[in-house]
């Protein structure tokens, strides 16, 4: 079991994070690399802001069969 | 050769997103959002020819939007009668008096927040365009559909560690997008 773990793995432990996709060990250890690396807690902090913007800002997506539904009318008034 | 071309066949994935959340904090309903993008990009369609190149295809789609609400709004509006302000008292007493007495607390912030989310919900819509339209969607699938990574691998056939390359250079450019106005 070893506790250091490189940048990139602990960049990916962040954005996992940002989705509760993390296990308890792996935050374990984002935690203990970010003692000791500066740039990784820079990477942190800017990716656990803009999960709050997506948060705060209630964006949504059209749904998907909306979506479909929308395309099939336009390649069929295209098409006239 | 105009500077700008209308590609009606890239519409719904590249614009229908941003039109919707333009939409929803106006009309606040999502049926009508979605009548609305359908009749503008049916619009659009038919007066294409009118196109003249001159603005980039959102903004004049967005012009085209802007008009569909306003008609959503008239109809709604002569269907109940002409509007009529009413101004309920509380009391008898207090009528006949100023309102000014009655203007908003400008302690409250609720209003200027909403418009403050408002326009970052468009930012974040319009720096999406900085992704590939496939790394696009599978952004947008993940964070703000919250979909499970494994249902977006089996959906676009790819590996769980392909999804975070593309999670993981997404949010970088989304960061750097939104750096300069909204991250600091």
């Amino acid at each position: 079991m070893k506790f250091f773990i490189p940048c990139n793995e602990a960049n990916h432990t962040c954005d996992k994070n940002q989705y509760k996709d993390a296990s308890f060990m792996e935050l374990v250890k984002l935690n203990i690399h970010l003692i000791y690396c500066r740039a990784c807690r820079k990477y942190t902090a800017r990716n656990t802001k803009l999960t709050k913007l997506f948060r705060r800002s209630n964006v949504t997506t059209m749904p998907l069969d909306q979506k479909m539904a929308l395309k099939e009318r336009l390649r069929q008034e295209m098409s006239k | 050769m105009p500077e700008h071309q209308l590609d009606p066949t890239k519409w719904v994935d590249a614009y229908s997103d941003y039109l919707y959340n333009y939409t929803i904090v106006k009309v606040n309903d999502h049926e009508v959002a979605q009548d609305l993008i359908s009749e503008t990009f049916l619009a659009g369609l038919k007066s294409a020819q009118n196109f003249k190149g001159e603005a980039a295809e959102r903004t004049w789609l967005i012009a085209i939007l802007k008009r569909k609400i306003i008609d959503h709004y008239r109809k709604k509006n002569s269907k109940k009668g002409q509007a009529e302000v009413h101004i309920n008292y509380n009391d008898e007493d207090a009528e006949g008096e100023w309102l000014e007495e009655r203007v908003s607390d400008p302690y409250d912030r609720t209003a200027e927040d909403t418009m403050e989310n408002e326009e970052l919900g468009l930012a974040i819509m319009k720096c999406m365009d900085t992704l590939s339209e496939k790394h696009a969607s599978i952004f947008k699938m993940k964070t703000i559909d919250n979909f499970d990574t494994e249902a977006i691998c089996n959906e676009f056939e790819i590996t769980p560690s392909n999804l975070w390359v593309i999670i993981h250079r997404a949010r970088t450019a989304m960061a750097k997008c939104l750096e300069n106005s909204w991250l600091k």
